[in-house]
């Protein structure tokens, strides 16, 4: 497989949050608004770089027996050190994201790529894998942290963009509007499929 | 000990601060094993256990070990370490001991390692300075939430199966609308003060 292509198929092909249905409790609960949707997802990015560069690194030195342990175990390395990063350098970003921040470790994309991908493949297309799964995954939040914040806050990035009239869907930034936006988001992602294919 | 703080912890774990409809934990077994509702008591059940087990084991060693040698940063490392042995061990001695039960739960024990829940009733138990009778019920009751948003969601799915249903919104994404309804009328607990 071509670098460019391993590194493209996590942006549309197989885009963790609409295709592959992966990683949902962080994309649901932080995506109030774009700038914590922007936050997360890249705070995911670093961490899934860091654990398939050492996943692929000693890809030949893990016992095939224990290796979801040591995943497990590098995986909560990097998370640990993007949380004490994020406490110093960002610290109102971390006090938002909170609790999400730890459970990093959990989310089934990283887990996943080291199992499918990094413990497989060269350091070189692990990175590339990486970089693409981490970037898709933080467009998706994006994406749904801005319609969100559009509409139930009636601004984008904390800049207001309707004038004073506009009354903001409020329920769509309580966790209610979080199951629904993402389904129709879902639902809206289906049909565009369903189009291509037939 | 104040039993009226005990109540007030499981009513709003129950019902004020569900653990998948306002918090968020947990979605993928939500979502992943809520097509049937016999599977979803099992689920349930198997992550009762393993949160009350799993308070029971992260408190003690958090207070008693890394507070006490300064590495409280090594929690998250530790904690899921902790959650990962302890759904081994009681796979293992549910295997010997209660074989029936074993069974009947044995193929969501695995699953349950990477249930962002249990590390997170783990986390929250530290984060908001609970003792360790507080966290034992905190774990209890945030179980027995999620089987109880788990259990409602896949008699709604089970229904939809005969639903007539736009194409491009069949399975998942008419699931997740419901279940935003679901967490609509569990907004209503929201106001709330006990």
């Amino acid at each position: 497989m071509s670098a460019w292509k391993v590194f493209i198929r996590g942006l549309w092909e197989e885009v963790p949050v609409f295709r592959l249905l992966l990683g949902l409790c962080p994309t649901l609960a932080v995506t109030t608004s774009l700038e914590n949707g922007l936050g997360m997802g890249l705070a995911t990015t670093c961490v899934l770089l860091g654990s398939n560069l050492v996943v692929s690194l000693l890809r030949k030195m893990i016992p095939n027996k224990i290796r979801i342990p040591s995943f497990i175990v590098v995986i909560a390395s990097f998370v640990t050190i993007v949380d004490l990063v994020m406490h110093g350098y960002t610290p109102e970003l971390h006090k938002a994201l909170g609790i999400f921040i730890p459970l990093i470790v959990v989310n089934c994309i990283i887990l996943g790529r080291a199992e499918a991908f990094a413990s497989k493949n060269r350091l070189w297309h692990s990175l590339l894998d990486g970089l693409g799964m981490g970037l898709g995954f933080t467009l998706a939040l994006c994406v749904l942290g801005s319609v969100r914040e559009v509409l139930g806050e009636g601004s984008l990035a904390g800049i207001v963009l309707f004038p004073e009239s506009f009354r903001p869907v409020l329920i769509l930034i309580l966790p209610p509007g979080g199951f629904i936006a993402y389904g129709l988001l879902l639902g809206g992602f289906n049909l565009i499929e369903n189009n291509k294919k037939g | 000990m104040n039993l009226d703080t005990l109540l007030v912890i499981a009513v709003s774990t129950i019902f004020i601060n569900n653990y998948v409809l306002s918090r968020f934990l947990g979605l993928c077994p939500f979502l992943g094993v809520s097509r049937s509702r016999s599977s979803a008591y099992g689920m349930g059940m198997a992550v009762i256990f393993v949160m009350t087990m799993a308070s029971l084991a992260t408190h003690p060693i958090y207070h008693l070990i890394l507070v006490r040698f300064g590495i409280t940063f090594l929690r998250t490392i530790v904690f899921i370490l902790v959650i990962a042995t302890l759904v081994q061990l009681v796979e293992m001695v549910m295997n010997k001991a209660a074989p029936a039960l074993y069974q009947a739960l044995g193929i969501f024990l695995p699953l349950i390692t990477t249930n962002c829940a249990i590390l997170g009733v783990a986390v929250l138990n530290i984060d908001e300075n609970r003792t360790f009778i507080e966290a034992l019920v905190q774990g209890f009751t945030a179980g027995l939430g999620f089987t109880m948003a788990l259990v409602l969601m896949a008699g709604i799915r089970e229904r939809l199966d005969l639903a007539d249903i736009p194409p491009a919104l069949k399975g998942v994404p008419i699931a997740l609308v419901c279940a935003g309804l679901m967490a609509i009328a569990f907004l209503g607990f929201a106001g709330f003060s006990i």
